[in-house]
């Protein structure tokens, strides 16, 4: 069935067909290949950030102005109407009389959705609390296409906190239409949840629980590392004693295959050492620049200007 | 339901609606959510009687009144198992079994205090995920899926 993405919202990676994301993938790299300047000219985009998060804004507004295009918006909350007591809906109704495509973060999960009902023009998600960063997720699949020359049947291993981590749970969800081996490393308090670990075994998944990258390093193609975050540990006592399992140092590579790649959704804090971003298998940083011609690549095609 | 059972539990009705096989501790929140008792509505319940089925059950009735399936439908969540019954001049004119919607909307407070649609003046919307013999419900918003017993709110 041929998707059209004209006027779509961004809504959540489930709503994502093989064939979408597939669409999504080529016209981002063909963005990286040749710049498209014009492309969005006279289009302006609405940047609505309740919450701060400096790099996906920047990379939208980045990528809005390579097209051509313009960029109104807010980046503090404490800027808008909504500490005087607006409605999330309010504002959207607004800005969307002065945008044609709106980029929302915001700290409650479902806003991006709610958004959706309050604007005529297509809503981009960009983080609604713990549930979807769905441009994040394209931004993964587009660097490991890119890195492993081809997204079919890899072992990819997503380490650190799977528990909390929508970042994860997104990547683990797209995943599942390219028959990926998925290995998880997270201690026992951190692991997948039931309900997103049913989902995957519904869906035929394989995948299996680990709780050190050692036990998996020489299977993988793809090492996905995330965060953990001391916090979600009611006694420190029990962070102290697996922290260690989940830094990544050049000593752990010893076995790694040659064409491993590590991903990061960055920021980083102590799981990955900067000496590993001298070794081949750094892809991190190029990740980061994928943002920028995936976001072009939604923008181009929610506005009916890419096909 | 056997008429001996039900006549021993509650006394008969004349004309109304029996609404039974209701989840024991479920009958006051239906009786609220559907209004049962306004307009000075006859409404007698009665609450954790004993249930060859179900163990323990709750069972309302409505005198003078004929209960919409559509109406029951809406709060079916609340009472999966329950049987209507209209009753007229003493009989059973009419029996159906209550079925869940496939979207719930307005009924369910999402138990995620980090829902969008606990902060914002809006509805609640749910989408019912039957998982054999019980079911589950699937948030529209914060997309987060809970278990029957972990609904623990309604909206009036
Ligand atoms: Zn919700």
């Amino acid at each position: 069935m041929p998707t059209n993405f004209r006027n779509r919202d961004i809504l959540s990676i489930s709503e994502f067909s093989k064939a979408d994301i597939l669409k999504v993938l080529e016209h981002a790299q063909r963005l990286k290949a040749a710049r498209r300047p014009t492309l969005l000219q006279g289009q302006v985009l609405g940047s609505c950030f309740f919450e701060p998060s400096t790099r996906t804004r920047l990379s939208f507004e980045s990528a809005m102005q390579h097209l051509g295009g313009g960029v109104i918006g807010f980046a503090d909350p404490n800027a808008t109407s909504t500490k005087k007591g607006e409605t999330l809906y309010d504002t959207i109704k607004i800005v969307s009389g002065y945008a044609d495509v709106i980029t929302i973060r915001h700290y409650l999960e479902g806003a991006a959705r709610r958004a959706a009902e309050a604007s005529d023009k297509p809503i981009i998600n960009c983080g609604d609390g713990a549930n979807q960063h769905p441009t994040q997720t394209l931004i993964d699949l587009f660097t490991i296409a890119e890195c492993q020359k081809k997204l079919n049947r890899l072992n990819v291993a997503l380490v650190g906190d799977l528990k909390y981590g929508r970042t994860v749970h997104s990547l683990a969800q797209a995943l599942v239409h390219f028959n990926a081996t998925l290995y998880l490393v997270a201690p026992d308090a951190l692991q997948l949840p039931t309900q997103a670990s049913r989902e995957l075994r519904e869906q035929g998944v394989r995948f299996s629980c680990h709780r050190t990258i050692e036990e998996v390093i020489a299977k993988v193609d793809i090492l996905y590392l995330t965060r953990i975050q001391e916090e979600r540990f009611g006694d420190p006592l029990d962070y102290e004693r697996v922290k260690n399992a989940f830094v990544l140092s050049n000593k752990q590579l010893g076995r790694a295959r040659p064409n491993l790649r590590i991903l990061h959704p960055l920021p980083r804090v102590h799981e990955l050492l900067p000496e590993v971003d001298a070794t081949p298998y750094a892809q991190y940083f190029e990740q980061a620049h994928n943002g920028l011609f995936v976001r072009e690549a939604l923008l181009g095609l929610v506005l009916g200007k890419l096909k | 339901m056997s008429t001996i059972e039900q006549q021993l539990q509650v006394s008969a009705i004349k004309s109304g609606t029996v609404i039974d096989h209701v989840r024991a501790g479920q009958a006051l929140t239906i009786v609220r959510l559907l209004n049962l008792a306004a307009q000075h509505k006859t409404v007698t319940i009665g609450m954790n009687l004993p249930s060859r089925k179900m163990g323990h059950k709750d069972l309302i009735k409505v005198a003078n009144y004929e209960l919409p399936p559509e109406e029951a439908n809406r709060v079916a969540i609340l009472a999966p198992d329950a049987d209507i019954n209209i009753i007229a001049n003493y009989k059973i004119k009419n029996k159906f079994k209550v079925s869940i919607p496939s979207l719930i909307e307005r009924l369910i407070v999402c138990p995620n205090p980090h829902c969008v649609s606990n902060h914002e003046p809006m509805g609640s919307k749910f989408a019912t995920l039957h998982r054999g013999e019980t079911v589950a419900v699937r948030c529209w918003y914060c997309e987060k899926t809970f278990t029957q017993d972990e609904i623990v709110d309604y909206r009036v």
